[in-house]
């Protein structure tokens, strides 16, 4: 963590419309080293957003919420503020914000349009530089009241760390309900802190491992529904659901290319082993990847599309392998004790995340793409399924205790910090991380 | 949910499921026995009915932990299960794989096919025609236990031989 030191010339009121938010970048005022962790948060003022109605507060509220699960923020409480915004257009009373070790200080406002839409401001200030950081205005219908919260505190993410931020984002999951011997498991969805959670089937069959598409339109999964566990596509808009290929036996470990235009899965083999294919979504041409005599699965692409690190137990005990893209040059890189699987690649393309048994226990770690450097970040009973946040720096995984319980989800800091249960409606599993909305 | 009456064919499970009384596992509150489920006694099973074939044959075998090996215990029971099936050719067959909870989602549903297979591979071999017989895995997804230690997890590595078609 540094102070900003530099005066930086920044309009005091940045004016964007929701899609092109475009932030001057700066200096960070929290530096993330992930070797290290930050030690300490941020003290940061987030006033109440000014509004004729409680919405003002309710969606500073929401920045609030975003930033201190971060690990990277401590928002300081509202008893000990000093002065009372009244003008967010104006210059605060820094000394104030100074005196209560307030470092970053957002203001705002919140208001209707006319045709019924919801425009809020923001204005973050550095108040040891005395000088405004950034400042925007975004509109949305009543329905995207939250969005507009996250969006404001993905800009400020952003601006005081120099990362993109993750919070308007989603995640698909399954949602489980009932004795763990009859367990119902259902898709469902909802946003990053919880919010808007809504089931996308009804429960009747097994679902199971959604992952999102990249432009976070469709996703696909494993269902039971026909009887046979296969793997489909669902489009969230309209509902839509369509079998993905048209294989003999049970396919299952579904996720999307890096540019959408794929789904790699394993296909049961008849003589009970699993290999990787490919199927291309518009020519609807399959590809075999992996041809051994053991389990291949677990699939997940580089961001670039080049490569393929998988879970196989062709060497006698599941461990994490990685492949070209084209099924070349298969090669494992874990080599720890213990068994490795479930890998998926970080969007930035440097780690691979990954689940771990050893000793009787779980972990979820993660190591770099040629299998070194692996790194524990959580370890208990049960836990598994490891998903990135879009900016690689936060991982969201399940958790399950031992005993007749069921699973929750729980997110972690690349750190090893700030592990933090996910709020979910009932029991929940197999969470996928969408990308952040362009 | 059927498996005193199959366990007590044989000795090495009977040791188990003392066990399992004795250390108070959460199993005994699901219906996990031919009593429980009302279906009555060894021997009282209608000849050629499914209770005959839950009862007096065993419905399911057990695997060693990340194996797909079918041990000297389940070639036995597979074994009577084949001269069953040969009896009452009318049933067709399918076969779950399941796993334990200690594996991960998607590899302990591969893990559960594999058993599966298997176990299909073995009663073929003992002459029931692979036309009867599909197979299906439920990886981990369906625990006939629920508890939490090394009793528990070996009742729920299994397959079982489900009857369906025209006899059921």
């Amino acid at each position: 963590m540094k102070r900003l030191l530099k005066p930086l010339l920044i309009a005091a009121a940045m004016i964007a419309a929701i899609s092109g938010a475009a932030i001057v970048p700066a200096r960070a005022l929290v530096e993330i080293d992930v070797n290290k962790g930050v030690v300490e948060p941020l003290p940061i003022a987030i006033t109440d957003f000014l509004s004729a109605d409680a919405l003002g507060a309710e969606i500073s509220g929401i920045v609030a919420a975003d930033l201190q699960r971060s690990g990277l923020f401590a928002p300081i409480d509202r008893a000990a503020f000093i002065e009372k915004i009244s003008n967010p257009d104006a210059a605060p009373r820094f000394e104030d914000w100074k005196v209560i070790n307030a470092q970053a200080l957002v203001t705002g406002r919140v208001s209707q349009e006319p045709d019924g839409r919801i425009r809020a401001e923001y204005r973050l200030w550095d108040t040891f530089a005395g000088q405004q950081l950034s400042g925007e205005q975004f509109f949305a219908s009543q329905a995207n009241k939250r969005r507009i919260a996250h969006i404001i505190a993905d800009a400020i993410y952003e601006r005081l760390t120099g990362e993109k931020g993750y919070f308007d984002t989603r995640i698909v999951f399954i949602d489980e309900s009932g004795p763990k011997n009859q367990r119902t498991k259902r898709l469902a969805i909802m946003d990053q802190d919880g919010a808007n959670a809504r089931f996308l089937s009804d429960g009747r069959a097994i679902s199971l491992t959604p992952r999102f598409s990249p432009n976070r339109q469709e996703i696909t999964y494993m269902s039971y529904e026909s009887g046979q566990p296969q793997v489909y596509l669902l489009q969230l808009e309209t509902g839509q659901r369509e079998l993905v290929g048209n294989f003999p036996g049970m396919t299952f470990a579904p996720r999307f290319s890096p540019d959408g235009q794929k789904v790699i899965m394993s296909l049961l083999r008849d003589d009970g082993n699993s290999n990787i294919y490919t199927l291309d979504l518009r020519s609807r041409t399959t590809t075999r990847l992996t041809d051994s005599s053991a389990i291949d699965t677990s699939p997940s692409y580089s961001p670039d599309g080049s490569q393929i690190v998988f879970t196989s137990d062709r060497g006698g005990r599941a461990q994490i392998y990685v492949m070209n893209a084209d099924g070349t040059n298969q090669r494992r890189i874990s080599f720890g004790e213990g068994t490795y699987s479930t890998p998926v690649w970080s969007p930035r393309g440097d780690l691979i995340a990954f689940t771990k048994q050893s000793g009787g226990e779980f972990q979820i770690g993660v190591m770099r793409i040629d299998g070194s450097g692996e790194r524990i970040l959580s370890t208990g009973f049960s836990q598994e399924g490891p998903t990135w946040a879009p900016n690689g720096r936060v991982l969201m995984f399940f958790k399950e205790p031992a005993g007749a319980g069921g699973p929750r989800l729980y997110s972690v800091d690349l750190t090893g910090r700030n592990e933090q249960p996910i709020q979910s409606p009932n029991f929940a599993s197999d969470p996928a991380w969408s990308p952040l909305l362009e | 949910m059927r498996r005193i009456a199959t366990l007590t064919r044989n000795p090495a499970v009977i040791a188990l499921v003392m066990a399992l009384a004795v250390t108070g596992c959460a199993s005994k509150k699901i219906p996990n026995n031919a009593a429980d489920i009302g279906l009555g006694g060894a021997g009282s099973a209608t000849p050629g009915s499914q209770q005959d074939f839950t009862v007096n044959v065993g419905d399911r075998i057990f695997f060693d932990t990340d194996s797909s090996a079918i041990r000297a215990d389940a070639q036995a029971t597979l074994s009577r299960q084949a001269q069953w099936l040969s009896q009452y050719p009318t049933y067709a067959i399918t076969i779950e794989g399941h796993a334990d909870e200690r594996g991960t989602r998607e590899y302990n549903l591969a893990l559960g096919a594999r058993r599966a297979a298997a176990t299909r591979d073995f009663l073929v071999a003992r002459g029931v025609p692979a036309t009867r017989l599909r197979t299906i895995s439920y990886g981990k997804e369906r625990p006939v236990a629920v508890c939490d230690n090394i009793s528990c997890w070996s009742q729920n590595r299994r397959a079982v031989t489900v009857l369906g078609g025209a006899g059921s």
